[in-house]
């Protein structure tokens, strides 16, 4: 652990250019140490601002100069004080130097360490680099800058700086911008500095990596082109979800005034039988079962050895293939990385050859990897170019596991071009589309890509860090809510929807959504799905929501009550659909059969029998769904000899044909009707049989 | 393989990654499998592979018990029944003619398949015509009518359980376009009406009825004849049950094979377009590892199954904890302690659905931004009328801008960043490949991201670089080992078949 130890120095521009950002700039620093606190506690960190009114370090009593900067904090083992005062830094008055900074900064290390810990150390520069440095006393500011940059090589320095842009650097000199950043290339081509650069307070929060994990192989040894031509790499996780920390179970059992209780739970298993006895079954005496189906079949464990499948290790190469046959959404897992083995140049410009000819020929490989011995399972997967931008790194591959056969379920779905035109976009509403996806831009050309992921925190992970920061000092603070900062992940850009207004309100005007009014309100969830979580900090966005799902509520509801003349069988389904209140049903049930009955009865030589017919079918339909079997069984037979009586068979038989029978005990569980029963309702009743 | 109780048991909080990865109890799904055996399925032949030609009926029979082994090693919730129809003798509780029930002993009509149901099935082609035989249902002059009785059966047969919690599926599998083709006048009227009533009867029930039709190879089965109207289809949708005649046995088997499974839905979500635009979409887990079979301890005398019990231990006093415990992570040299509340408050940062945020070229959708599978998004209009005319449109756009959206998925376990990437639809001898429709593509935050490529730098020199020479020659490799016609999923993982042949060895 000791040895992984690192040193690292915060050089933070407190200077009034950077106000509007510094509650950020506390935030990603005050996680930052955070983290080390948890997971690397034997880590050193000192802290320095610069563009301060005051001045306060050791170089400007040694050899003055150096003025407007102050070390806030020595370089010691990280704590909790050192939280604190990143959380109330200074607001500076001047505008800093960033390059005396990095000198101070650079002298601290130089001094606590001497020349060891190679590698360990780090300075970590944030600002944004809008104000010009001093001149230098003896050649320009370039020779100054790579005198400097010689000297951390020398050191085994490593820096990182974040400079922030974007809507803080409109009104800054851009010929004094441009010579800064020029400035700051030389560290990144010199020494070992990454350089970011941000725009919106987000990506502040996501640019600097606030916990630094040490990378450890996945696979060393051959990739297989051939049986004789192999190249040495090295793999690595590209990606890897950092998970909601795993917490401890917490003991309240121990009495308040043991101080050597350590409140641990232990987690027990036992295996017992299911019988009334329940009684536990050793360990040697259980064996396991594999589930096929509804039986499970035991296979002890000599058998499963057997059956165990036991792979070689090893990453052979099974072709290349055109980049189009893979599916950017085959990819199944986190991300891979496969580098040369480091100091093999051989094996680097093989790398470099083959994923540059891939590049060029629009190729990707196919590989198997077993990446240890006595693994037992096998990856397939696709290696892509990547081709290094910085003349310092070497090219490399990404590679991404792609399924097996039994991982890909192939669904149907049908063609949208066979979908009926009510449910095509017209032209108008194309161009709506096409307008929105063009203008809500989170890429414009020479700004910042907004959300890139690399440079967006994940929103959870930041609050639970704040929120343990919070509650360590007074232990009853509620859960943070989402600050505007971390909103821009999770909510849109109001700024960037507000700009482009016109296009979401003619978006709005051409496409017309209704909730569907055949569906049961019981069912009808999603557009009253009401916003929970965290947005009580602010609820203009829920507001609106609301008020927009109201609206379309509103307009849609029409209340029916009574069924009507013109469309009985729909008003019937509207009302025997709401559920306001539990009498609709049996409402919609009589109105139904009030009509029918009127429609009959003021029918002139049949010419109301066929709505009557319809309405009789809507209403058995109905009985069913509501599995309400009775009334409509109950107006059967009462129809049976009406329509006897008023000389109506031809009605009868109307229903006879149409299958319109008594709902049987299948169709609803309440009926007393047997389906045979059901069936012969027709020909019993039926004065004469038809053939 | 080894199931470990504390992964069993991980944490709570875990528990998450089960419902992407595995099916719940709760999405059951009923099929009654309706096979018409009348003599045409057995007439009828089509060309297989090495000159072998296969029946209708043989290639139907052989679909469903490939589909029934799939299903009982991935989808063991399920139920299924398997019903022929036009057949000589009766089985069913309707009593009706020409409808056959296929079961085996210790099961209910419709039920989980049991390796015994797959085994005998698999005999069933011998002894078919010997027990169930083949006859024509439908024949003038009688009043039968066996395709209503199917139906009729297949209904009662799946009348178990509630619609709200299974989705209950008639696939009918036929070669016979016009079912009473060879009645005439007023017989055929009324076998026609009585039969298109008894399947929207079941259809208003919520039982979807699908047709797996089978053409014969000197003529298309034609779905507008009388299925169109049985299935409820409008004219625009019948393109979609097109099957091409005289279509290779491998292709029909393809293509039955894949119509077999459904759609299961993982999630109907909301996508909020902007405010007060908000559609309605199903999600669909169209590619997840295939996880073997789950393992359940046994008690090796009895052979029964175990239950595990956890219980929680205080380590300070030994006492039994009951209550779920707080959780506490150490911190500034104290316990911080969160109640569950608090962590479900924590992790709860958005509304559970889906916000468009914007739009990125395709472009800026890297290699590296991948986390875990993709999930399907197709639109519907069940809720919220006019949802797939918003999505087609926005669907349409981003496929010919090549752009995708950037959208924040708020679900409670995971809540993401995603890109929303339309896909094509992609389709090859009338099998489709890639269905149309958007993948939601879970994106990595910075937290998730690590920069290795930045670990060894030769910071005195530049990195080698290739040559144009040397990417030539390996140009010309890459031409020697070319994969034409490689496409994802030809391979099947090598240990899930171990494993799986290991069980189905031993159950005989």
């Amino acid at each position: 652990m000791a040895r992984n130890k690192e040193k690292l120095v915060l050089l933070l521009d407190v200077g009034p250019s950077m106000h509007s950002v510094l509650p950020e700039v506390e935030k990603v620093c005050s996680m930052l140490v955070e983290k080390k606190l948890i997971f690397r506690k034997n880590d050193e960190v000192g802290v320095v601002v610069f563009g301060t009114e005051e001045t306060n370090n050791d170089l400007t009593k040694e050899v003055g100069g150096y003025d407007h900067i102050v070390v806030l904090e020595d370089i010691k083992v990280v704590d909790g004080d050192l939280i604190d005062t990143l959380q109330k830094l200074p607001h500076g008055t001047v505008d800093g130097d960033f390059l005396d900074a990095i000198v101070v900064g650079m002298d601290m290390l130089i001094k606590k360490y001497k020349d060891i810990h190679k590698g360990k150390k780090r300075l970590c520069l944030i600002t944004n680099a809008v104000h010009p440095i001093k001149d230098s006393l003896e050649g320009t500011k370039e020779d100054q800058v790579e005198t400097i940059a010689a000297q951390m090589t020398a050191q085994g320095m490593k820096m990182e700086s974040v400079v922030v842009r974007g809507r803080l650097s409109q009104d800054a000199n851009k010929r004094i911008m441009d010579e800064n950043d020029r400035l700051l290339s030389i560290f990144s081509k010199q020494t070992l500095t990454r350089t970011v650069y941000v725009d919106s307070p987000t990506s502040l929060l996501g640019a600097l990596k606030t916990r630094r994990i040490t990378p450890v192989t996945v696979f060393r040894g051959d990739l297989e082109l051939s049986p004789d031509m192999k190249i040495k790499v090295w793999v690595y996780k590209r990606t890897q979800e950092e998970k909601f920390p795993t917490l401890k179970k917490y003991s309240e059992k121990a009495p308040q005034t043991n101080k050597f209780a350590t409140h641990q739970v232990k987690v027990d298993y036992e295996y017992k039988t299911v019988d009334g006895a329940s009684k536990v079954v050793p360990p040697e005496q259980r064996i396991k079962g594999y589930r096929y189906g509804p039986q499970v079949v035991p296979i002890s464990a000599a058998e499963w050895d057997a059956v165990k499948f036991k792979p070689e290790k090893g990453v052979k190469l099974l072709g290349f293939t055109d980049a189009s046959n893979i599916m950017r959404h085959y990819y199944m897992k986190d991300v891979y990385l496969f580098i040369a083995e480091p100091g093999n140049t051989r094996a680097i410009l093989s790398v470099s050859a083959i994923a540059r000819a891939m590049k060029e020929m629009n190729k990707v490989a196919i590989l198997r990897c077993v990446w240890r011995q006595g693994q037992q399972n096998v990856v397939l997967g696709v290696l892509t170019p990547n081709i290094s931008q910085n003349d310092k790194i070497p090219d490399s591959f990404y590679f991404n596991v792609l399924p097996f056969i039994e991982d890909v379920r192939e669904y149907q779905f049908p063609s949208f071009n066979s979908f009926p035109v009510s449910w095509q976009p017209n032209e108008q509403q194309q161009k709506a589309a096409d307008e929105l996806v063009q203008m809500l831009n989170l890429a414009p050309s020479g700004k910042e890509e907004a959300l890139l992921p690399d440079y967006t925190p994940n929103p959870v992970l930041e609050r639970f860090y704040r929120h343990l920061e919070l509650k360590s000092k007074q232990p009853d603070a509620a859960v943070p809510p989402l600050d505007g900062t971390l909103k821009r992940i999770t909510e849109p850009d109001p700024e960037l929807f507000f700009e482009n207004k016109s296009v979401i309100d003619a978006l709005r005007k051409h496409f017309e959504l209704k909730e569907n009014p055949k569906l049961k309100k019981s069912a009808r969830r999603l557009l009253r799905e009401k916003p929970s979580g965290s947005n009580d900090e602010d609820g203009d966005a829920d507001v609106s929501d609301a008020q927009a799902v109201n609206s379309i509520e509103k307009a849609l509801v029409v209340k029916i009550e009574k069924i009507g003349d013109l469309t009985p069988v729909q008003d019937f389904e509207v009302i025997l659909s709401r559920r306001d209140s539990p009498e609709w049903v049996g409402k919609a049930i009589k109105e139904m059969r009030d009509k029918i009955l009127g429609l009959l009865s003021d029918s002139h030589e049949g010419d109301n029998h066929l709505i009557a017919v319809e309405c009789i079918a809507a209403l058995r339909k109905g009985c069913i769904l509501e599995q309400e079997p009775e009334p409509y069984n109950n107006f059967l037979r009462y129809l049976n000899p009406y329509c006897q009586q008023k000389g109506m068979s031809n009605f009868w038989q109307l229903l006879a044909s149409r299958e319109l029978t008594l709902v049987s005990k299948s169709e609803a569980a309440d009926s007393d009707v047997t389906d045979n029963e059901a069936r012969r309702f027709f020909v019993k009743t039926e004065p004469k049989p038809k053939d | 393989m080894d199931l470990d109780p504390e992964d069993v048991f991980k944490d709570e909080e875990d528990g998450s990654d089960n419902e992407f990865f595995q099916q719940s109890a709760s999405s059951k799904e009923y099929v009654v499998y309706l096979v018409d055996a009348s003599p045409k399925m057995f007439n009828t032949t089509c060309p297989g592979k090495d000159q072998k030609d296969e029946t209708h009926f043989h290639l139907a029979v052989s679909c469903i018990a490939e589909s029934l082994k799939t299903q009982i090693i991935s989808r063991s919730y399920d139920e299924v029944a398997i019903c022929f129809f036009n057949t000589r003798e009766k089985k069913n509780l309707q009593d009706l003619n020409g409808v056959f029930v296929f079961n085996v002993a210790e099961r209910e009509h419709l039920d989980r398949p049991t390796a015994r149901l797959i085994k005998e099935f698999d005999c069933l082609q011998e002894s078919f015509m010997r027990e169930i035989g083949s006859q024509y249902g439908i024949v003038p002059g009688s009043r039968e009518n066996s395709l209503y009785n199917a139906l009729w059966v297949a209904q009662a047969l799946l009348r178990k359980g509630s619609i709200k919690t299974a989705d209950k599926r008639i696939l009918l599998l036929t070669n016979e376009d016009d079912p009473f083709g060879g009645l005439l006048g007023a017989a055929k009227a009324d076998m026609t009406r009585t039969s298109l009533q008894r399947a929207k009867d079941a259809q208003d029930l919520g039982i979807s009825i699908e047709l797996l039709p089978l053409s014969c190879p000197d003529e298309e089965f034609n779905v507008k004849v009388f299925y169109a109207d049985l299935l409820g289809l409008d004219g625009e949708d019948l393109v979609q049950f097109m099957p091409s005649a005289g279509q290779k046995l491998e292709d029909m088997k393809d293509q039955l094979r894949k119509r077999m499974f459904t759609r299961r839905i993982i999630r109907r979500i909301t996508f909020d377009i902007t405010n007060g635009l908000s559609i309605q979409l199903n999600t669909y887990a169209l590619i997840r590892p295939a996880v073997p079979g789950a393992i359940t301890w046994l008690d090796s005398v009895t052979n029964l199954p175990l239950k595990i019990e956890r219980s929680l231990i205080c380590e300070d006093t030994g006492a039994l904890i009951q209550e779920p415990p707080k959780r506490f992570q150490p911190y500034r040299n104290e316990n911080v302690k969160f109640s569950m509340d608090e962590i479900s408050e924590m992790k709860g940062i958005s509304t559970g659905c889906l916000r468009l945020l914007g739009f990125k070229p395709l472009s800026c959708l890297k290699d590296y931004h991948n986390l875990r599978p993709s999930t399907f998004v197709y639109p519907s209009d069940q809720e919220v009328v006019g949802s797939t005319c918003i999505f087609i449109a926005l669907y349409r756009s981003m496929l010919r801008l090549k752009r995708f959206a950037v959208a924040f998925y708020g679900s409670s376990s995971h809540p993401q960043l995603v890109a929303l990437v339309a896909q094509d639809e992609v389709a090859k001898a009338g099998v489709q490949i890639e269905p149309p429709g958007i993948n939601m593509i879970y994106l990595p935050y910075s937290d998730d991201i690590r920069d290795v490529e930045e670990i060894f730098p030769d910071t005195d020199d530049d990195a080698p670089r290739a040559d144009e020479d040397q990417i030539q020659k390996a140009a010309a490799l890459i031409k020697r080992i070319d994969m034409r016609d490689f496409s994802v999923s030809q391979f099947a993982n090598p240990e899930t078949l171990c494993s799986t042949a290991g069980s189905s060895s031993r159950r005989r």
